[in-house]
This record gives C-alpha cells, structure tokens and sequence, in this order.
C-alpha cells in the first residue's frame, strides 16, 4: 500500500543533531533570564516542555538553528520579542470548550449565585475571550447577568483588544453551536452573533459587564474578592512552584464558599491547597472554599 | 535531567486501536518495568471511557493524564481528549497548543517529546490507524537512540499507520499484534529485574 508520508522529518521540528538535553536547558534558562532581565516578562517558572516547544517553533520560523541564536536576536531586536511574546502567551481556547463544564456549572453553581446580590467573577488568563463571551452567555439566559460583574484579564495586551473587539472567525461557528447546544444552551446560538468584519461579530451587550485588563498572575497581586475564579488550562502552562504560587493568590481572592473553576484535566492534587477546597460533584474540576 | 535507566514507552494508536490496546496492555504482567503513555486519537468531547475499558484487562494502574501528573512504572497514562501530553522531569504536562496535523493529542509531538526528554530510553510503539501521524514521531526517537516498535500491519485493523511509521523507520521492530507484549516485555524488563540482553 502506498502511504505518503512527509519526508521533512525531524531536522524540522527538533534540535541540532548532537543534542545535549542539558545544554539545552542551560540555553533555555539564560533566554529566559535574559527576557525577564531586558524586557520584564517573566517566563522562568513556566513548564519546560511546552515552553521549549514553543521556542523551537519560533527558532523554525525565523529560520534559526538554536536557542541562543534565538536569544541574540530577542535581546537586540524589540520586534523579535512581540513576535515572541505572542507564541509564548497566548493559550488556544474555544467558545464553550468542554460543554460539561457548562452544563455543571448552571445546574450545580448558579443556584448558589442566586442568593447572591452581586456577582463578582474573575476569568484570569482570558486570552482572545472565547470563554469570557461563553460566560456572559450563560449569566445572561441565567438572568444573572444583570448583577454580575466579569473582570477578564490576561497577561498579554493583544489578545485583549481581540477579546475586547469580539470577532471571532466564523468558520469556527458551526463547532461553537454544536459546543453551545452540548453546553446546555437555551436559545439559538446564532441570536448572539452577525455576520460582520469577516467573521462573527458577537453583540456588545455580552460584554457590558465586562471588564478587561490587563493583570500578570506571575508577578500582579489580587486586586479584589470574587464569588467565582475561572482561570481553565492556564496553569498548564506553569511549573509546579509557580502553580501553587498562583493557588495562593486565587485562595487568597475568593470570598468564602466561592468558586474556583480549572480546565478539565487539571486539579488540585499537587496544590498545597488541595485541603482548602472541596470538589462539586462530577468530572468536572470546579471547586468550592470551604477553609 | 534524566535517571540512569528509566524508560518510557509512548504508545500511538488511531482507528481500531480500543482493540490493539486491549490486546498490548492486557498482554503485559503486573511487575512491567516502565511507565506507558499511550496517545489514541478520538473526540475532542470523549470521557475517560477508554482508561476504565483497559482498566478491566490489565493490574496495572491506568489513569487519564492530568497535568503534573508524576510517572510510574507499571502504571498507564491515557492522553485526554482535546489535550497534547509533553513529558517533564518525571512528570506530565498537557497544553492546548493548536492541532497538529488535524489532531489534539498528536501522537507525533508526545513521540518527539518523549524523544528529546529520554533520548535511548524511549521505545515508540505505532499501532494500527488510517492516518500517518507517529511515523515523523517514530523517526525522532530512533534518531535521538531510542527504539521503535511498530505493529505487522498484517494484523491492523487499519494498516495505514503502521505501514507509514514502517516507511519513516526502517529499522523498527515489526511485530504482530498478539506478540507486542512479550515483545516489550523483552525491551524493557520487569521492575528490578534487568532486561534480557539479547533484547537490547
């Protein structure tokens, strides 16, 4: 049987052929220093794996050969560094993304947040806002939305404009209804957006609650208490040490009895606040602070 | 960054690979020497259904991958669904970095992760499937001095991705699917007892 197979193989995607794991790390290591040291972003506590993939990916498409030929051109080249930044901080998310993280939450969270008079939800590492709008979605038909209050933020001001414009591409709908519709939805997902731009434009009364800014959770404090953290597959991106540095933060923002709500495949079990919480009922990773 | 003597097997199957699965890790014995994580394309919605089905065959520890996961030998760790699984200093880590090649997990960046994080001591095994992702993967770990195990792909459900892996490869082992567990068996040893020489 004949089976095409690209033959562009690994001198694409990995290392120089002598490779020293080690030096590697050593290379990564000053990199990252150096960018801390000249620019002030602070990417030394993020997990190695991923880190380094991103870095080999930007190596590839500048046509570098290692990491501290990448290091030369990001500490004498301010462009270099934004196109850097963008691959570093920027995590793909979609509306909807894991519906029954959705579906939990209305049937299991929002009875809790109507005793409430207020509303205070932090979304923390919101990138291009996907989630953000599919929370205002659900607030709103909850009848919720009136007396929440979303700060959405991120570490990386571009996305935020995204976020802010709500643009989305539209060949992505047809995933997002079937997300939306999967996620518990109540009406038809196409009342929440036209047409418009070159994609889909979403209504700008979703985000009249909403409030984007921009927030550093590696080096930023809290900077209020809310009834509801989401912050899903962000802390993937971080080192155990720097995880339960941010753990602390969100133990420290969350009112009493409030929600802390992480990606489906993340937990609290390597937190050293593990014993702080307990898990609403259900695969999904919501939490409640019950000490 | 690397213990002397620890290993890894990374394990890619796609179409039809519920059954080789069954088949390779319902074949292995409960003191297996080395921790297995396997990447098997499905669903971006799919649930943990695939770690309790392998559950039912086999003593060791199967678990569906979270992040920071520690790793153990003797135990299997199911790549989730909509996640890529990267290897750290004896733990995992996911990411929702964009789909390679039309998938998330993608067999090919776990194998070259692998790869880069255990140099000779990974063993890359591609099983059966209708795509060719794996074979790029396979080709890193044979080039950083690791080993790989490819399924005959007489006995695949669907031949195309062994056959593609057995293209990038060469040199990779080529083993029925009802012989891949004694197979690795062999590779690797079983915990506190070194592997058979002639193996290796």
């Amino acid at each position: 049987m004949a089976v095409q197979v690209d033959d562009r193989l690994p001198a694409a995607i990995g290392a120089p052929a002598q490779y020293d794991p080690d030096l590697e790390q050593l290379e990564v290591g000053l990199l990252l220093e150096g960018i801390f040291k000249q620019y002030g972003f602070d990417f030394r506590s993020y997990a190695y794996a991923s880190i380094r993939r991103r870095l080999w990916k930007r190596i590839e498409a500048e046509g570098l050969t290692t990491i501290s030929g990448l290091q030369e051109r990001v500490l004498h080249d301010p462009a270099m560094m934004e196109r850097l930044l963008l691959d570093l901080s920027i995590n793909v998310t979609a509306m909807f993304r894991d519906p029954g993280f959705y579906r939990v939450f209305r049937e299991q969270v929002v009875p809790t947040l109507r005793t409430y008079p207020f509303i205070r939800l932090w979304h923390a590492g919101c990138a291009t806002g996907e989630e953000v709008y599919s929370m205002a979605v659900l607030l709103e038909e909850e009848g919720l939305y009136e007396r929440s209050r979303i700060y959405a933020t991120d570490i990386n001001e571009v996305v935020l404009q995204k976020a802010k414009a709500g643009i989305f591409p539209i060949e992505r709908m047809q995933e997002y209804t079937e997300n939306y519709i999967a996620a518990g939805g109540k009406r038809a997902f196409s009342d929440y957006y036209i047409a418009k731009y070159g994609g889909a434009l979403f209504s700008p009364s979703l985000t009249r609650n909403v409030v984007f800014s921009q927030h550093n959770l590696v080096t930023d404090s809290s900077f209020s208490e809310f009834n509801v953290i989401l912050c899903r597959n962000v802390l993937i991106y971080f080192d155990k040490s720097l995880q339960a540095r941010v753990h602390e933060l969100f133990y420290n923002s969350l009112a009493m009895f409030g929600v802390l709500a992480l990606g489906s495949r993340e937990s609290l079990r390597f937190s050293p606040y593990e014993d702080s919480y307990e898990q609403i009922n259900g695969p999904e990773k919501i939490y409640r602070k019950v000490r | 960054m690397i213990r002397e003597g620890t290993s890894i097997v990374v394990v890619g199957a796609s179409w039809g690979g519920l059954a080789a699965l069954n088949c390779l890790i319902g074949g292995l014995p409960p003191d297996f020497g080395a921790p297995i994580t396997i990447v098997q394309h499905r669903s971006r919605h799919a649930d943990n259904l695939l770690a309790s089905l392998l559950q039912d065959v086999t003593p060791l520890t199967v678990v569906e991958i979270e992040d920071k996961e520690p790793l153990l030998p003797g135990s299997v760790y199911i790549a989730p669904a909509n996640y890529h699984v990267l290897f750290e200093d004896r733990h995992l880590s996911l990411t929702t970095d964009p789909l390679v090649r039309f998938s998330r997990p993608s067999i090919d960046v776990t194998f070259i992760s692998a790869a880069d994080t255990y140099l000779s001591s990974a063993i890359g095994v591609v099983l059966t499937g209708a795509n060719d992702d794996g074979a790029r993967g396979l080709r890193h770990i044979v080039d950083r001095g690791g080993r790989a195990v490819v399924q005959d792909p007489a006995t695949a459900e669907s031949p195309v991705m062994p056959y593609a892996a057995q293209r990038a490869v060469p040199e990779a082992d080529v083993v029925p699917l009802e012989k891949l567990a004694d197979h690795l068996v062999r590779i690797i040893g079983r915990k506190g007892v070194r592997p058979m020489r002639a193996a290796l």
